[in-house]
């Protein structure tokens, strides 16, 4: 076994009908058994070098691949179980439903006899930190975590001599980052593969590694050499990349920050006492019930027989002030922020709207109509393009105050609006893709637009649910720096998150849910 | 909210889900296909009522199963009812209101392709109900030879099925935050409707290209695989298929001795 020797000589993949190619003019040779970080801005072809090396993107008409790229003297795309791909999507390491089933499916495509299957299926599970699991064990109600090893198990068991790693902690919370990081530099050392490894978050991986090697957005290497050498040769050209390099946290302008002791001294907008949140959905009957005594003109609290996830929450929502909401997996974070922006029904407990941000609507959040909503409350999800409605960033922007103008029955203001959309455009850097489709911008500007869509009907508090999951540096930064603003005109704040700097950055209170036993 | 069609259903540990699926299979379809040909009353009437035994003496509620296919039972009552007022006006007059007519004759015929629709319906209930997925696609692979690549990708997407259930729940109440759901008339919800499928879409086809990457790189459509597992067969799988296959059998003998039995190309 051992490590596979990876060779690409002048390397690169041009797609069919695009003006340049993904990657160009690459060239080099990794040893077996290395451990090379692999870096670059977004656009440099880093994926697309990976699967090339994995052999599962195709050269279907002879002119998209360039030059030569090895495995052992062997084309990549001859290699098939040489070589071994996670991704970033924990969904997406999985394939069958069953964990046994799931690690075996490898072995079986490369043929390997049934008497040999089993034994490696167990190996490699205890390998990955999974022995524990029976083989009947449903994938689907593994952790996200739990999946990536899961998937890194399926790769161990084809016993491949070259592992490619593309992102895969990027979707995790920071304890699955660490045991899936783990487990791959354990398994590594067992079998000696030849390792890349993509990664925006340096220092999760850059103590562990050889080699780093940073691709330039034109083509080719711009540096290459060992992890102290390269971070500190190319720390300016990765910091202007969004790349997170170790001891260094994009900064908020002090301006800003100077702010944070002054937050917090706003309205209470919003107040939950005893609060029990649940996951499950009311029937129609409890909708009913809860209709007629939602029309009490004082907040009552209205049980309903649901499973709660976390009960006796107290919670604050004030204009201009931060509040983030922290605690383990499953502890019921994400839930309570649907409960908060009035879009699932509470199991137990009081949930109301104060004086200053009910207006005209009723104290009951959960009762409120669409429009009522988006004009008070914005939550922004996690996935962006979830909540993407429309064909351009333009439209995308006008639909919430359109909606809100016609449930008023009021006239649209279009030369008003234009002007509003123009402004938050140029505000949060959208402009440029005005009339693009939401679908196809990057990963920042998609976070960005998400953002400015809840912002588009002025709500008074805004909510968001792991903002900065998978973001690169740059767009962390801007995204702090426009929170602060918004808490300056006094916008409230909410932030589901597990980013501890994040939470640091933006200052305020903070909310921990434990599990509900 | 999430329905995972790969969820243990405690069904899996009854008898029934202890024989082998491509037997089920088999033994399922050849009994569908054999009660086609009948229409009369007698015929699937006591087809179904066996097909219930058999399924009470393997430890099943049959009339709970119907209640759960509610679907099923609609449209055979509504098949029964249609032929009811269709068929051939013969015996006596039992209602006669405004344009509808239902004799002794056709109210038999009536029944009858009710209860034949009943008891067409039931071993694919009993073979959906108690067979896990993964082990019938064993099955169609290794017993029945059909192509690796097909079923292991039927497998993997019907995985992602469940995935999408639960994401159509997440993105409702993520359009909902965006004020979608504002009263726009039928015209509007058509069209909100209409957006959510498309979203669901791009995401399904987005994890459905990541997945198939992974499955490559897993070796997957290179040709020749080996298994891990093997359907395995029993003596109880034996007792199943006679046990079914006599349903019809029986059924036939009795109505073709009582002098009732009716198929569809003529009666005895």
């Amino acid at each position: 076994m051992g490590g596979a020797r990876v060779e690409a000589k002048d390397f690169g993949w041009h797609h069919p009908g695009r003006h340049s190619p993904a990657v160009s003019g690459l060239s080099l040779v990794i040893e077996p058994g290395q451990k090379v970080l692999l870096l670059g801005p977004s656009g440099a072809g880093k994926s697309t070098f990976l699967h090339a090396l994995a052999g599962v993107i195709h050269d279907d008409d002879g002119e998209t691949a360039l030059g030569e790229l090895l495995v052992d003297g062997v084309p990549a795309e001859d290699s098939h179980g040489t070589v071994g791909m996670m991704q970033q999507d924990p969904e997406s390491s999985v394939i069958l439903a069953k964990v046994g089933d799931d690690v075996a499916f490898g072995p079986e495509n490369l043929q390997v006899p049934r008497d040999e299957i089993w034994p490696r299926v167990r190996a490699s599970l205890d390998a990955v930190g999974l022995g524990e699991l029976l083989l009947e064990h449903s994938t689907s109600a593994l952790s996200g975590g739990q999946k990536q090893r899961l998937g890194l198990a399926g790769i161990l068991a084809m016993q491949p001599r070259v592992l490619l790693l593309d992102e895969p902690t990027a979707n995790l919370d920071p304890e699955g980052v660490l045991e899936v990081r783990d487990a791959v530099i354990a398994a590594q050392r067992a079998i000696g593969a030849t390792m890349i490894v993509i990664e925006h978050r340096v220092s999760v991986w850059a103590q562990f590694m050889d080699r780093v090697i940073v691709l330039s957005p034109g083509g080719g290497i711009s540096h290459d050499g060992s992890p102290d050498q390269v971070l500190v040769d190319a720390r300016d050209e990765l910091i202007a990349a969004g790349v997170w390099v170790p001891d260094y946290s994009p900064q908020a302008s002090t301006a800003h920050r100077a702010s944070d002791s002054g937050a917090g001294a706003g309205a209470e907008l919003l107040r939950g006492r005893a609060l029990a949140v649940t996951r499950e959905q009311p029937t129609r009957k409890m909708m009913r019930a809860r209709k007629k005594l939602a029309r009490s003109p004082e907040p009552v609290s209205l049980p309903l027989p649901l499973r709660p996830v976390t009960d006796s929450i107290d919670v604050s929502v004030n204009a201009g002030e931060h509040l983030s909401i922290m605690g383990v997996n499953g502890a019921g974070k994400s839930t309570l922020a649907l409960t908060l922006a009035g879009l699932q029904l509470a199991a137990n407990g009081i949930l109301y709207a104060t004086d200053e941000l009910r207006d005209s609507a009723h104290w009951d959040v959960a009762s409120w109509s669409p429009e009522e909503l988006v004009s008070r409350i914005g939550l922004v999800f996690q996935e962006p393009e979830h909540q993407f409605l429309t064909a351009n960033v333009r439209a995308e922007l006008e639909f919430g105050p359109r909606q809100v103008a016609k449930a008023r029955k009021q006239a649209v203001d279009e030369k008003d609006l234009a002007q509003r959309t123009e402004a938050l455009m140029r505000r949060l850097r959208l402009d440029h893709v005005a009339d693009a489709n939401p679908f196809t911008l990057s990963g920042g500007e998609k976070r960005r637009l998400s953002v400015a869509t809840a912002l588009a009907t002025a709500p008074r508090i805004l909510i968001l649910d792991e903002p900065t999951f998978g973001q690169d540096a740059n767009t962390w930064a801007e995204l702090v720096n426009l929170l602060h603003e918004l808490m300056t005109q006094g916008t409230a704040v909410v932030s589901v998150t597990h980013d501890l700097d994040f939470v640091e950055a933006l200052g305020g209170r903070t909310l921990y849910l434990g599990t509900h036993s | 909210m999430s329905i995972n069609i790969f969820d243990a259903r405690p069904e899996y540990n009854t008898w029934l889900g202890k024989i082998n699926p491509g037997i089920k299979l088999l033994v399922a379809t050849v009994v569908t296909l054999l009660l086609v040909f009948t229409v009369d009353a007698v015929t699937g009437t006591v087809a179904l009522v066996l097909e219930m035994i058999a399924l009470v003496i393997a430890g099943f509620k049959p009339f709970n199963l119907l209640a759960r296919f509610w679907p099923i039972l609609l449209a055979t009552l509504l098949s029964g009812w249609g032929t009811a007022i269709l068929a051939e006006k013969t015996g006596t007059v039992l209602l006669d209101f405004a344009y509808i007519t239902i004799t002794t004759g056709s109210l038999a015929s009536g029944v009858g392709i009710m209860m034949r629709g009943l008891a067409m319906t039931m071993p694919a209930l009993m073979l959906m109900l108690t067979t896990d997925p993964t082990d019938l696609g064993d099955s169609l692979a290794q017993t029945y030879k059909l192509p690796a690549r097909f079923v292991l990708a039927a497998l993997a997407a019907l995985r992602l099925v469940g995935i999408m259930f639960s994401e159509w729940n997440t993105l409702g109440a993520a359009r909902r935050a965006r004020g979608v759901g504002a009263r726009n008339g039928v015209l509007g919800t058509a069209k909100s409707v209409c957006g959510q499928v498309f979203t669901l879409l791009v995401q399904a086809i987005r994890r459905g290209t990541r997945l198939a990457m992974t499955m490559e790189a897993r070796g997957f459509g290179a040709g020749q695989r080996t298994w891990a597992r093997v359907p395995t067969h029993s003596s109880k799988d034996l007792v199943f298929a006679l046990t079914w296959l006599a349903i019809p059998v029986i059924a036939y003998s009795i109505s073709l001795y009582a002098g009732t039995l009716k198929l569809v190309f003529g009666s005895f």
